[in-house]
Protein backbone atom coordinates (compact mmCIF):
# COMPACT_ATOMS: atom_id res chain seq x y z
CA UNK A 1 0.00 0.00 0.00
CA UNK A 2 2.78 2.61 0.77
CA UNK A 3 5.00 1.47 -1.85
CA UNK A 4 2.19 1.58 -4.16
CA UNK A 5 1.72 5.68 -3.05
CA UNK A 6 4.97 5.96 -3.29
CA UNK A 7 5.08 4.32 -6.76
CA UNK A 8 2.31 6.77 -7.86
CA UNK A 9 3.61 10.09 -6.50
CA UNK A 10 7.25 9.31 -8.12
CA UNK A 11 4.96 8.93 -11.27
CA UNK A 12 3.78 12.11 -10.50
CA UNK A 13 6.75 13.91 -9.39
CA UNK A 14 8.11 12.59 -13.28
CA UNK A 15 5.35 13.87 -15.35
CA UNK A 16 5.58 17.19 -13.40
CA UNK A 17 9.22 17.78 -14.06
CA UNK A 18 9.14 16.99 -17.69
CA UNK A 19 6.56 19.11 -17.86
CA UNK A 20 8.50 21.81 -16.21
CA UNK A 21 11.37 21.69 -18.37
CA UNK A 22 9.91 21.80 -21.61
CA UNK A 23 10.13 17.78 -22.49
CA UNK A 24 6.12 17.74 -22.33
CA UNK A 25 4.21 20.67 -23.94
CA UNK A 26 1.18 22.08 -23.31
CA UNK A 27 0.00 19.63 -26.10
CA UNK A 28 0.93 16.66 -24.40
CA UNK A 29 0.24 17.75 -21.22
CA UNK A 30 -3.42 18.04 -22.24
CA UNK A 31 -3.22 14.72 -23.85
CA UNK A 32 -2.54 13.63 -20.29
CA UNK A 33 -5.47 15.20 -19.07
CA UNK A 34 -7.56 13.37 -21.61
CA UNK A 35 -5.67 9.77 -20.64
CA UNK A 36 -6.44 10.04 -16.87
CA UNK A 37 -9.81 10.77 -18.08
CA UNK A 38 -9.94 7.51 -20.20
CA UNK A 39 -8.51 5.36 -17.83
CA UNK A 40 -11.42 6.83 -15.16
CA UNK A 41 -13.80 5.52 -17.48
CA UNK A 42 -12.68 2.79 -18.46
CA UNK A 43 -11.82 1.30 -14.91
CA UNK A 44 -15.46 2.80 -13.88
CA UNK A 45 -17.02 0.67 -16.96
CA UNK A 46 -14.91 -2.16 -16.00
CA UNK A 47 -16.79 -2.55 -12.75
CA UNK A 48 -19.93 -3.07 -14.75
CA UNK A 49 -18.76 -4.76 -17.64
CA UNK A 50 -16.01 -6.82 -16.55
CA UNK A 51 -16.62 -7.56 -12.61
CA UNK A 52 -20.45 -7.32 -13.05
CA UNK A 53 -20.73 -9.07 -16.15
CA UNK A 54 -23.13 -6.66 -17.73
CA UNK A 55 -22.94 -5.57 -21.28
CA UNK A 56 -22.85 -2.00 -20.73
CA UNK A 57 -23.50 -0.22 -24.34
CA UNK A 58 -23.72 3.58 -23.34
CA UNK A 59 -20.99 4.28 -20.73
CA UNK A 60 -20.58 7.57 -22.42
CA UNK A 61 -23.79 8.83 -22.32
CA UNK A 62 -23.56 9.02 -18.42
CA UNK A 63 -20.24 10.33 -19.13
CA UNK A 64 -22.55 12.87 -20.84
CA UNK A 65 -24.72 13.63 -18.17
CA UNK A 66 -22.18 14.18 -15.88
CA UNK A 67 -20.44 16.45 -18.25
CA UNK A 68 -23.45 18.41 -19.35
CA UNK A 69 -24.58 18.69 -15.71
CA UNK A 70 -21.10 19.83 -13.75
CA UNK A 71 -20.59 22.76 -16.93
CA UNK A 72 -24.14 24.05 -16.58
CA UNK A 73 -23.86 24.15 -12.71
CA UNK A 74 -20.19 25.45 -12.87
CA UNK A 75 -21.73 28.17 -15.61
CA UNK A 76 -24.50 29.79 -13.68
CA UNK A 77 -22.56 29.89 -10.41
CA UNK A 78 -19.46 31.02 -11.56
CA UNK A 79 -17.31 28.39 -10.53
CA UNK A 80 -13.60 29.19 -10.29
CA UNK A 81 -11.84 28.17 -7.30
CA UNK A 82 -10.94 24.08 -6.71
CA UNK A 83 -13.55 23.91 -3.67
CA UNK A 84 -15.98 24.71 -6.31
CA UNK A 85 -14.84 22.56 -9.06
CA UNK A 86 -15.15 19.36 -6.78
CA UNK A 87 -18.51 20.34 -6.01
CA UNK A 88 -19.67 20.38 -9.17
CA UNK A 89 -17.65 17.19 -10.09
CA UNK A 90 -19.37 15.64 -7.57
CA UNK A 91 -22.91 17.09 -8.67
CA UNK A 92 -22.02 15.48 -12.51
CA UNK A 93 -21.34 12.05 -10.92
CA UNK A 94 -24.34 12.21 -8.74
CA UNK A 95 -26.46 13.02 -11.78
CA UNK A 96 -25.50 10.29 -13.81
CA UNK A 97 -25.54 8.09 -10.87
CA UNK A 98 -29.02 9.09 -10.95
CA UNK A 99 -29.26 7.83 -14.35
CA UNK A 100 -27.58 4.94 -13.43
CA UNK A 101 -30.57 3.45 -10.92
CA UNK A 102 -33.40 4.80 -13.72
CA UNK A 103 -32.10 2.66 -16.28
CA UNK A 104 -30.49 0.24 -14.25
CA UNK A 105 -33.56 -0.75 -11.85
CA UNK A 106 -35.97 -1.91 -14.72
CA UNK A 107 -33.03 -3.49 -16.91
CA UNK A 108 -31.37 -5.86 -14.14
CA UNK A 109 -33.83 -6.74 -12.41
CA UNK A 110 -34.47 -8.93 -15.47
CA UNK A 111 -31.96 -11.72 -16.29
CA UNK A 112 -30.26 -11.61 -19.41
CA UNK A 113 -29.06 -9.67 -22.05
CA UNK A 114 -31.60 -6.18 -21.66
CA UNK A 115 -28.90 -3.89 -20.32
CA UNK A 116 -27.26 -3.80 -23.62
CA UNK A 117 -30.36 -2.96 -25.48
CA UNK A 118 -31.36 -0.75 -22.43
CA UNK A 119 -27.79 1.37 -22.19
CA UNK A 120 -27.89 1.16 -26.42
CA UNK A 121 -31.07 3.08 -26.13
CA UNK A 122 -30.23 5.40 -22.95
CA UNK A 123 -27.54 6.09 -24.94
CA UNK A 124 -29.57 7.42 -28.01
CA UNK A 125 -31.76 9.68 -25.92
CA UNK A 126 -29.62 11.54 -23.85
CA UNK A 127 -28.14 12.27 -27.46
CA UNK A 128 -31.14 13.21 -28.80
CA UNK A 129 -32.31 15.59 -25.13
CA UNK A 130 -28.89 17.03 -25.48
CA UNK A 131 -29.61 18.11 -29.31
CA UNK A 132 -32.55 19.47 -28.73
CA UNK A 133 -32.91 21.14 -25.06
CA UNK A 134 -32.00 24.89 -25.01
CA UNK A 135 -30.05 25.00 -21.28
CA UNK A 136 -27.32 22.47 -23.22
CA UNK A 137 -26.84 24.80 -26.37
CA UNK A 138 -28.22 22.40 -28.69
CA UNK A 139 -26.12 21.06 -31.84
CA UNK A 140 -24.23 24.67 -31.36
CA UNK A 141 -22.88 22.96 -28.33
CA UNK A 142 -22.33 24.29 -24.84
CA UNK A 143 -19.61 26.90 -24.73
CA UNK A 144 -17.15 29.12 -22.06
CA UNK A 145 -17.00 26.48 -19.46
CA UNK A 146 -14.10 27.35 -17.28
CA UNK A 147 -10.94 25.55 -17.60
CA UNK A 148 -10.70 23.92 -14.16
CA UNK A 149 -9.84 20.68 -15.13
CA UNK A 150 -5.63 20.88 -15.13
CA UNK A 151 -3.68 17.66 -15.00
CA UNK A 152 -2.99 17.81 -11.16
CA UNK A 153 -6.82 17.39 -10.83
CA UNK A 154 -7.14 15.16 -13.10
CA UNK A 155 -3.92 12.70 -12.27
CA UNK A 156 -5.46 12.64 -8.42
CA UNK A 157 -8.91 12.51 -9.32
CA UNK A 158 -7.64 9.24 -11.11
CA UNK A 159 -5.81 8.00 -8.64
CA UNK A 160 -8.48 8.08 -6.06
CA UNK A 161 -11.00 6.82 -8.45
CA UNK A 162 -8.66 3.62 -8.91
CA UNK A 163 -8.00 3.16 -5.61
CA UNK A 164 -11.57 3.47 -4.48
CA UNK A 165 -12.54 0.51 -7.27
CA UNK A 166 -10.21 -1.89 -6.37
CA UNK A 167 -10.79 -1.53 -2.94
CA UNK A 168 -14.50 -1.92 -3.50
CA UNK A 169 -14.04 -4.77 -5.84
CA UNK A 170 -11.71 -6.67 -3.17
CA UNK A 171 -14.68 -6.02 -0.10
CA UNK A 172 -17.14 -8.23 0.18
CA UNK A 173 -19.35 -5.67 -1.84
CA UNK A 174 -16.68 -6.84 -5.12
CA UNK A 175 -17.28 -10.57 -4.02
CA UNK A 176 -20.64 -10.21 -4.45
CA UNK A 177 -19.96 -8.45 -7.69
CA UNK A 178 -18.16 -11.02 -9.04
CA UNK A 179 -20.18 -13.95 -8.44
CA UNK A 180 -22.91 -12.51 -10.02
CA UNK A 181 -20.52 -12.47 -13.22
CA UNK A 182 -19.54 -16.10 -12.25
CA UNK A 183 -23.15 -17.74 -11.82
CA UNK A 184 -25.51 -15.59 -10.85
CA UNK A 185 -28.12 -18.32 -9.59
CA UNK A 186 -25.26 -19.54 -7.12
CA UNK A 187 -24.61 -16.20 -5.94
CA UNK A 188 -28.24 -15.75 -4.89
CA UNK A 189 -28.48 -19.00 -3.48
CA UNK A 190 -25.25 -17.89 -1.68
CA UNK A 191 -26.87 -15.38 0.08
CA UNK A 192 -25.76 -12.58 -2.02
CA UNK A 193 -29.37 -9.91 -3.04
CA UNK A 194 -28.25 -9.93 -6.11
CA UNK A 195 -30.52 -7.56 -8.10
CA UNK A 196 -29.42 -5.08 -5.45
CA UNK A 197 -25.54 -5.64 -6.48
CA UNK A 198 -26.31 -5.08 -10.08
CA UNK A 199 -27.88 -1.80 -9.65
CA UNK A 200 -25.32 -0.80 -6.84
CA UNK A 201 -22.38 -1.81 -9.42
CA UNK A 202 -24.20 -0.25 -12.33
CA UNK A 203 -24.85 2.67 -10.25
CA UNK A 204 -21.00 3.39 -9.19
CA UNK A 205 -20.13 2.79 -12.63
CA UNK A 206 -22.55 5.33 -13.78
CA UNK A 207 -20.87 7.61 -10.88
CA UNK A 208 -17.23 7.48 -11.68
CA UNK A 209 -18.17 8.03 -15.48
CA UNK A 210 -19.92 11.24 -14.94
CA UNK A 211 -16.96 12.27 -12.14
CA UNK A 212 -14.94 11.81 -15.44
CA UNK A 213 -17.67 13.84 -17.58
CA UNK A 214 -17.07 16.65 -15.69
CA UNK A 215 -13.27 16.65 -15.79
CA UNK A 216 -13.65 16.46 -19.60
CA UNK A 217 -15.98 19.16 -19.93
CA UNK A 218 -13.39 20.89 -17.52
CA UNK A 219 -10.95 20.45 -19.95
CA UNK A 220 -12.77 21.00 -23.26
CA UNK A 221 -14.37 24.02 -22.41
CA UNK A 222 -16.47 23.35 -24.87
CA UNK A 223 -19.43 20.49 -25.26
CA UNK A 224 -21.16 19.01 -28.01
CA UNK A 225 -23.67 15.90 -28.15
CA UNK A 226 -22.10 14.12 -31.02
CA UNK A 227 -18.88 13.65 -28.29
CA UNK A 228 -20.75 11.19 -26.33
CA UNK A 229 -21.77 8.62 -29.30
CA UNK A 230 -22.38 5.23 -29.37
CA UNK A 231 -19.34 5.10 -31.35
CA UNK A 232 -17.06 6.17 -27.53
CA UNK A 233 -19.19 3.49 -25.82
CA UNK A 234 -18.06 1.03 -27.93
CA UNK A 235 -13.88 2.47 -28.02
CA UNK A 236 -14.02 2.13 -24.44
CA UNK A 237 -15.86 -1.03 -24.19
CA UNK A 238 -12.75 -1.80 -26.63
CA UNK A 239 -10.58 -0.94 -23.83
CA UNK A 240 -11.74 -3.08 -21.32
CA UNK A 241 -11.80 -6.04 -23.18
CA UNK A 242 -8.26 -5.54 -24.60
CA UNK A 243 -7.16 -5.08 -20.82
CA UNK A 244 -9.21 -7.95 -19.80
CA UNK A 245 -12.38 -8.11 -17.97
CA UNK A 246 -11.98 -8.10 -14.29
CA UNK A 247 -8.59 -6.57 -14.30
CA UNK A 248 -7.98 -2.78 -13.56
CA UNK A 249 -4.40 -3.33 -14.33
CA UNK A 250 -5.47 -4.46 -17.40
CA UNK A 251 -7.79 -1.34 -17.87
CA UNK A 252 -5.34 1.61 -17.12
CA UNK A 253 -2.85 -0.11 -19.07
CA UNK A 254 -5.39 -0.31 -22.50
CA UNK A 255 -6.78 3.32 -21.38
CA UNK A 256 -3.40 4.88 -21.66
CA UNK A 257 -2.10 2.70 -24.90
CA UNK A 258 -5.30 3.50 -26.79
CA UNK A 259 -5.83 7.15 -25.94
CA UNK A 260 -2.01 7.84 -26.89
CA UNK A 261 -1.49 5.63 -29.91
CA UNK A 262 -3.91 7.18 -32.30
CA UNK A 263 -2.14 10.94 -31.18
CA UNK A 264 1.18 9.61 -31.71
CA UNK A 265 0.32 7.93 -35.39
CA UNK A 266 -1.89 10.77 -36.52
CA UNK A 267 -1.14 10.49 -39.99
CA UNK A 268 -3.40 7.16 -39.36
CA UNK A 269 -6.11 9.40 -39.45
CA UNK A 270 -9.51 7.73 -40.66
CA UNK A 271 -7.39 3.98 -40.18
CA UNK A 272 -8.16 4.47 -36.52
CA UNK A 273 -11.23 2.19 -36.17
CA UNK A 274 -9.90 0.26 -38.64
CA UNK A 275 -6.51 -0.54 -36.12
CA UNK A 276 -9.30 -1.01 -33.47
CA UNK A 277 -10.93 -3.74 -35.34
CA UNK A 278 -7.76 -5.25 -36.12
CA UNK A 279 -6.23 -4.84 -32.59
CA UNK A 280 -9.43 -6.27 -31.46
CA UNK A 281 -9.71 -9.34 -33.56
CA UNK A 282 -5.60 -10.39 -32.62
CA UNK A 283 -6.62 -9.85 -29.28
CA UNK A 284 -9.05 -12.04 -29.44
CA UNK A 285 -7.53 -14.98 -31.55
CA UNK A 286 -4.32 -14.43 -29.30
CA UNK A 287 -5.05 -12.89 -26.00
CA UNK A 288 -8.88 -14.59 -25.73
CA UNK A 289 -9.05 -13.13 -21.89
CA UNK A 290 -7.46 -9.80 -22.94
CA UNK A 291 -4.55 -8.47 -21.99
CA UNK A 292 -3.98 -9.02 -18.31
CA UNK A 293 -6.93 -11.79 -17.88
CA UNK A 294 -7.99 -10.78 -14.60
CA UNK A 295 -4.46 -10.68 -13.48
CA UNK A 296 -4.10 -7.21 -11.10
CA UNK A 297 -0.06 -5.73 -10.95
CA UNK A 298 0.78 -5.73 -7.64
CA UNK A 299 5.17 -4.23 -6.82
CA UNK A 300 4.49 -6.28 -3.43
CA UNK A 301 3.99 -9.37 -5.30
CA UNK A 302 6.84 -8.53 -7.39
CA UNK A 303 9.17 -7.86 -4.88
CA UNK A 304 8.07 -11.05 -2.61
CA UNK A 305 8.97 -13.07 -5.73
CA UNK A 306 12.42 -11.07 -6.05
CA UNK A 307 13.15 -11.65 -2.42
CA UNK A 308 12.50 -15.39 -2.80
CA UNK A 309 14.90 -16.26 -5.74
CA UNK A 310 17.44 -14.23 -4.20
CA UNK B 1 -42.40 -26.68 15.83
CA UNK B 2 -40.54 -28.33 12.60
CA UNK B 3 -37.89 -26.65 11.07
CA UNK B 4 -39.69 -26.88 7.91
CA UNK B 5 -43.08 -27.49 6.83
CA UNK B 6 -44.51 -28.10 3.50
CA UNK B 7 -47.92 -28.28 2.70
CA UNK B 8 -49.25 -28.95 -0.87
CA UNK B 9 -47.30 -28.01 -3.29
CA UNK B 10 -47.18 -27.51 -6.04
CA UNK B 11 -45.79 -26.44 -9.78
CA UNK B 12 -46.94 -26.18 -13.63
CA UNK B 13 -44.81 -25.47 -16.07
CA UNK B 14 -46.75 -24.17 -18.60
CA UNK B 15 -49.36 -26.91 -18.12
CA UNK B 16 -46.65 -29.55 -17.30
CA UNK B 17 -47.45 -30.14 -13.59
CA UNK B 18 -43.94 -31.22 -12.38
CA UNK B 19 -45.20 -31.33 -9.06
CA UNK B 20 -48.22 -31.60 -6.91
CA UNK B 21 -49.43 -31.83 -3.47
CA UNK B 22 -46.09 -31.85 -2.18
CA UNK B 23 -45.58 -32.53 1.50
CA UNK B 24 -42.67 -32.90 3.97
CA UNK B 25 -42.19 -32.44 7.23
CA UNK B 26 -38.50 -31.88 8.67
CA UNK B 27 -37.75 -31.67 12.49
CA UNK B 28 -34.20 -29.86 13.53
CA UNK B 29 -31.34 -32.02 13.06
CA UNK B 30 -33.05 -34.75 10.93
CA UNK B 31 -31.37 -36.45 7.64
CA UNK B 32 -33.96 -37.07 5.00
CA UNK B 33 -33.76 -38.75 1.82
CA UNK B 34 -35.94 -37.62 -1.20
CA UNK B 35 -35.60 -40.14 -3.61
CA UNK B 36 -37.75 -41.12 -6.78
CA UNK B 37 -36.72 -42.26 -10.16
CA UNK B 38 -35.24 -39.41 -13.34
CA UNK B 39 -37.62 -36.80 -13.86
CA UNK B 40 -39.94 -37.20 -10.83
CA UNK B 41 -39.07 -33.75 -9.76
CA UNK B 42 -37.33 -33.93 -6.86
CA UNK B 43 -34.70 -30.95 -8.25
CA UNK B 44 -37.90 -28.71 -8.65
CA UNK B 45 -39.05 -29.81 -5.30
CA UNK B 46 -35.65 -27.84 -4.51
CA UNK B 47 -36.07 -25.01 -6.99
CA UNK B 48 -39.27 -24.20 -5.05
CA UNK B 49 -38.22 -24.65 -1.34
CA UNK B 50 -35.24 -22.29 -2.38
CA UNK B 51 -37.35 -19.82 -4.24
CA UNK B 52 -35.84 -20.27 -7.79
CA UNK B 53 -39.32 -21.05 -8.76
CA UNK B 54 -42.57 -19.79 -7.16
CA UNK B 55 -44.90 -22.10 -6.32
CA UNK B 56 -48.41 -22.36 -8.16
CA UNK B 57 -49.80 -23.27 -4.83
CA UNK B 58 -49.14 -24.22 -1.42
CA UNK B 59 -47.18 -23.73 1.50
CA UNK B 60 -43.61 -23.83 2.60
CA UNK B 61 -43.09 -22.59 6.13
CA UNK B 62 -39.63 -22.64 7.67
CA UNK B 63 -39.49 -22.29 11.42
CA UNK B 64 -43.30 -20.59 11.17
CA UNK B 65 -42.12 -18.43 8.36
CA UNK B 66 -43.85 -18.20 5.52
CA UNK B 67 -41.24 -18.75 2.61
CA UNK B 68 -43.17 -19.50 -0.85
CA UNK B 69 -42.37 -17.42 -3.48
CA UNK B 70 -39.64 -15.52 -1.75
CA UNK B 71 -36.22 -14.54 -3.23
CA UNK B 72 -33.54 -17.06 -3.26
CA UNK B 73 -30.93 -14.94 -1.47
CA UNK B 74 -33.60 -13.96 1.13
CA UNK B 75 -34.17 -18.00 1.88
CA UNK B 76 -30.64 -18.85 1.85
CA UNK B 77 -30.93 -15.57 4.70
CA UNK B 78 -33.21 -17.31 6.44
CA UNK B 79 -31.38 -20.77 7.21
CA UNK B 80 -31.74 -22.69 3.92
CA UNK B 81 -28.62 -23.72 1.71
CA UNK B 82 -28.61 -25.90 -1.62
CA UNK B 83 -25.93 -27.45 -3.52
CA UNK B 84 -27.00 -27.89 -7.14
CA UNK B 85 -27.48 -31.36 -9.75
CA UNK B 86 -25.20 -29.82 -12.22
CA UNK B 87 -22.23 -27.93 -9.69
CA UNK B 88 -22.27 -24.65 -9.60
CA UNK B 89 -19.53 -23.42 -8.48
CA UNK B 90 -17.46 -19.70 -9.47
CA UNK B 91 -15.17 -21.28 -11.32
CA UNK B 92 -12.71 -18.53 -12.32
CA UNK B 93 -12.69 -17.91 -8.61
CA UNK B 94 -10.20 -19.51 -6.32
CA UNK B 95 -11.20 -22.34 -3.88
CA UNK B 96 -11.46 -19.81 -0.38
CA UNK B 97 -13.19 -17.11 -2.79
CA UNK B 98 -15.80 -19.33 -3.42
CA UNK B 99 -16.48 -19.95 0.16
CA UNK B 100 -15.99 -16.54 1.29
CA UNK B 101 -18.45 -14.90 -1.08
CA UNK B 102 -21.55 -17.34 0.95
CA UNK B 103 -19.94 -15.72 3.99
CA UNK B 104 -21.74 -12.41 2.91
CA UNK B 105 -24.97 -12.40 5.29
CA UNK B 106 -22.46 -13.23 8.17
CA UNK B 107 -20.97 -10.13 7.69
CA UNK B 108 -22.02 -6.37 7.94
CA UNK B 109 -19.92 -3.78 7.39
CA UNK B 110 -20.75 -1.18 5.10
CA UNK B 111 -19.33 -0.15 1.62
CA UNK B 112 -17.58 2.88 3.01
CA UNK B 113 -15.91 0.71 5.17
CA UNK B 114 -14.60 -1.66 2.60
CA UNK B 115 -13.72 1.22 0.05
CA UNK B 116 -11.64 2.83 2.76
CA UNK B 117 -10.49 -0.24 4.83
CA UNK B 118 -11.48 1.03 7.79
CA UNK B 119 -11.13 -1.22 11.38
CA UNK B 120 -14.66 -3.62 10.47
CA UNK B 121 -13.35 -4.25 7.50
CA UNK B 122 -9.90 -5.89 8.94
CA UNK B 123 -11.97 -7.31 11.57
CA UNK B 124 -14.73 -8.93 9.64
CA UNK B 125 -12.56 -10.34 6.56
CA UNK B 126 -9.75 -12.03 9.37
CA UNK B 127 -12.75 -13.53 10.82
CA UNK B 128 -14.19 -14.98 7.70
CA UNK B 129 -10.96 -16.09 6.72
CA UNK B 130 -10.56 -18.02 9.51
CA UNK B 131 -13.74 -19.63 9.33
CA UNK B 132 -13.25 -20.24 5.81
CA UNK B 133 -10.02 -22.16 5.95
CA UNK B 134 -11.81 -24.24 8.99
CA UNK B 135 -14.69 -24.90 6.91
CA UNK B 136 -12.29 -26.20 3.75
CA UNK B 137 -10.57 -28.47 6.13
CA UNK B 138 -13.44 -30.21 7.06
CA UNK B 139 -13.20 -31.87 3.54
CA UNK B 140 -9.66 -31.74 3.33
CA UNK B 141 -9.15 -28.77 1.27
CA UNK B 142 -7.46 -26.38 3.50
CA UNK B 143 -4.42 -27.01 0.84
CA UNK B 144 -5.87 -25.99 -2.00
CA UNK B 145 -7.28 -23.11 -0.66
CA UNK B 146 -5.64 -20.56 -3.72
CA UNK B 147 -6.24 -23.31 -6.28
CA UNK B 148 -8.80 -22.48 -9.09
CA UNK B 149 -12.07 -24.06 -8.65
CA UNK B 150 -12.85 -24.67 -12.05
CA UNK B 151 -9.53 -27.23 -11.87
CA UNK B 152 -10.37 -29.53 -8.93
CA UNK B 153 -11.45 -32.91 -9.91
CA UNK B 154 -14.89 -33.36 -10.12
CA UNK B 155 -15.22 -35.15 -6.73
CA UNK B 156 -13.48 -32.28 -4.87
CA UNK B 157 -15.74 -29.54 -6.88
CA UNK B 158 -19.15 -31.42 -5.27
CA UNK B 159 -17.65 -30.98 -1.85
CA UNK B 160 -16.34 -27.47 -2.50
CA UNK B 161 -19.87 -26.77 -3.04
CA UNK B 162 -21.26 -28.05 0.39
CA UNK B 163 -18.82 -25.88 1.83
CA UNK B 164 -20.02 -22.96 0.09
CA UNK B 165 -23.31 -23.91 1.14
CA UNK B 166 -21.92 -23.95 5.01
CA UNK B 167 -20.42 -21.72 4.87
CA UNK B 168 -24.29 -19.91 4.80
CA UNK B 169 -24.64 -20.90 8.62
CA UNK B 170 -28.11 -22.99 7.47
CA UNK B 171 -30.59 -25.00 9.22
CA UNK B 172 -31.16 -27.00 6.54
CA UNK B 173 -29.34 -27.99 3.89
CA UNK B 174 -30.33 -29.50 0.56
CA UNK B 175 -28.28 -32.05 -1.11
CA UNK B 176 -28.91 -32.83 -5.01
CA UNK B 177 -27.54 -35.65 -5.92
CA UNK B 178 -24.20 -34.82 -4.40
CA UNK B 179 -22.96 -38.24 -5.26
CA UNK B 180 -23.46 -38.13 -8.78
CA UNK B 181 -20.72 -39.31 -11.12
CA UNK B 182 -18.36 -40.62 -8.07
CA UNK B 183 -17.42 -43.93 -7.63
CA UNK B 184 -18.70 -46.34 -5.13
CA UNK B 185 -15.55 -45.66 -2.78
CA UNK B 186 -16.00 -41.53 -3.20
CA UNK B 187 -19.77 -42.25 -2.64
CA UNK B 188 -18.99 -43.91 0.94
CA UNK B 189 -16.97 -41.12 1.79
CA UNK B 190 -19.14 -38.69 1.24
CA UNK B 191 -21.96 -40.41 2.49
CA UNK B 192 -19.53 -40.57 6.00
CA UNK B 193 -19.09 -37.02 5.46
CA UNK B 194 -22.32 -36.01 5.49
CA UNK B 195 -23.23 -37.75 8.14
CA UNK B 196 -20.25 -35.44 10.07
CA UNK B 197 -21.49 -32.42 8.96
CA UNK B 198 -24.64 -33.26 10.25
CA UNK B 199 -23.87 -34.05 13.69
CA UNK B 200 -20.61 -30.92 13.21
CA UNK B 201 -22.93 -28.56 12.45
CA UNK B 202 -26.21 -29.11 13.91
CA UNK B 203 -28.26 -29.16 10.79
CA UNK B 204 -30.77 -30.97 9.13
CA UNK B 205 -30.05 -31.87 5.55
CA UNK B 206 -32.58 -32.83 2.79
CA UNK B 207 -30.53 -35.62 0.25
CA UNK B 208 -31.86 -36.20 -3.05
CA UNK B 209 -30.58 -39.62 -4.74
CA UNK B 210 -32.13 -41.32 -7.18
CA UNK B 211 -30.28 -44.61 -6.31
CA UNK B 212 -32.35 -45.37 -3.26
CA UNK B 213 -30.16 -47.85 -1.53
CA UNK B 214 -27.45 -45.04 -0.92
CA UNK B 215 -29.24 -43.46 1.30
CA UNK B 216 -31.69 -46.37 2.95
CA UNK B 217 -28.42 -46.56 5.58
CA UNK B 218 -28.21 -42.87 6.60
CA UNK B 219 -31.31 -41.56 6.52
CA UNK B 220 -33.86 -41.27 9.21
CA UNK B 221 -36.48 -40.98 7.28
CA UNK B 222 -37.60 -41.03 3.21
CA UNK B 223 -40.01 -39.53 1.33
CA UNK B 224 -40.42 -41.10 -2.41
CA UNK B 225 -41.47 -38.93 -5.93
CA UNK B 226 -42.70 -40.26 -8.58
CA UNK B 227 -44.39 -38.54 -11.76
CA UNK B 228 -43.95 -35.46 -9.53
CA UNK B 229 -46.19 -37.06 -6.88
CA UNK B 230 -45.01 -38.55 -3.06
CA UNK B 231 -46.03 -42.28 -3.00
CA UNK B 232 -44.86 -43.07 0.21
CA UNK B 233 -42.80 -41.37 2.93
CA UNK B 234 -41.49 -43.09 5.84
CA UNK B 235 -38.60 -45.01 7.81
CA UNK B 236 -36.43 -46.43 5.32
CA UNK B 237 -37.45 -50.30 6.33
CA UNK B 238 -40.70 -49.07 5.83
CA UNK B 239 -40.14 -47.64 2.21
CA UNK B 240 -37.84 -50.70 1.20
CA UNK B 241 -40.96 -53.08 1.07
CA UNK B 242 -44.00 -50.60 -0.15
CA UNK B 243 -45.36 -52.11 -3.33
CA UNK B 244 -45.81 -48.50 -4.73
CA UNK B 245 -42.16 -47.82 -4.53
CA UNK B 246 -40.83 -51.28 -5.70
CA UNK B 247 -43.10 -51.04 -9.05
CA UNK B 248 -41.96 -47.19 -9.36
CA UNK B 249 -38.53 -48.45 -9.37
CA UNK B 250 -39.07 -51.49 -12.01
CA UNK B 251 -40.71 -49.36 -14.38
CA UNK B 252 -37.05 -47.91 -14.38
N1 LIG C 1 -38.06 -24.99 -15.78
C1 LIG C 1 -38.78 -26.04 -16.25
N2 LIG C 1 -39.60 -25.88 -17.30
C2 LIG C 1 -40.31 -26.91 -17.79
N3 LIG C 1 -40.25 -28.16 -17.29
C3 LIG C 1 -39.45 -28.40 -16.24
C4 LIG C 1 -38.64 -27.35 -15.69
N4 LIG C 1 -37.93 -27.88 -14.65
C5 LIG C 1 -38.26 -29.18 -14.59
N5 LIG C 1 -39.17 -29.50 -15.54
C6 LIG C 1 -39.77 -30.82 -15.76
O1 LIG C 1 -40.25 -31.29 -14.51
C7 LIG C 1 -40.06 -32.69 -14.41
C8 LIG C 1 -39.28 -33.00 -13.17
O2 LIG C 1 -37.92 -32.64 -13.34
P1 LIG C 1 -36.85 -32.68 -12.18
O3 LIG C 1 -37.41 -32.02 -10.98
O4 LIG C 1 -35.59 -32.14 -12.71
O5 LIG C 1 -36.71 -34.25 -11.92
P2 LIG C 1 -35.68 -35.04 -11.01
O6 LIG C 1 -34.79 -34.06 -10.31
O7 LIG C 1 -36.53 -35.82 -10.07
O8 LIG C 1 -34.92 -35.94 -11.92
C9 LIG C 1 -39.38 -33.14 -15.69
O9 LIG C 1 -40.35 -33.63 -16.56
C10 LIG C 1 -38.78 -31.87 -16.22
O10 LIG C 1 -38.67 -31.90 -17.61
MG1 LIG D 1 -32.80 -33.79 -10.48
Amino acid sequence: MKLNIALILVLFGVLTLLMEIGILNNFHRGLLVLVCINVILAVSLNLSAGFLGQLVLGHAAFMAVGAYTSAILSSRLGISGLGGFVFVLLAGGFAAALAGIVIGVPALRLRGDYVAIVTLGFGLIVQSILLNLGITGGADGLLGIPRLANFNVAFFTMVIVVGMLVALVRSRHGRAMIAIREDEIAAEASGVPTTWYKILGFTIAAFFAGIAGGLFAHRMSVLVPETFSFVYSIELLVIVVLGGMGSFTGAVVAAVVLTLLPELLREFGDFRMLTYSVLLVAMMIFRPKGLMGSYEFSIMQIVSKIKKKG
Amino acid sequence: MPLLEVTGMGVDFGGLRALSDFEITIEEGELVGLIGPNGAGKTTAFNLLTGVYEPTEGEIKLQGISIGGKKPYYINNLGIARTFQNIRLFKGLSVIENVKTAFHASMSYGLISGIFRLPKFWREEKAIHDEALELLDVFGMADMADANAGNLPYGKQRQLEIARALATHPKLLLLDEPAAGMNPSETQLLMDTIQLIRERFKIAILLIEHDMKLVMGICQRMVVLDYGMVIATGRPEEIKNNPRVIEAYLGE
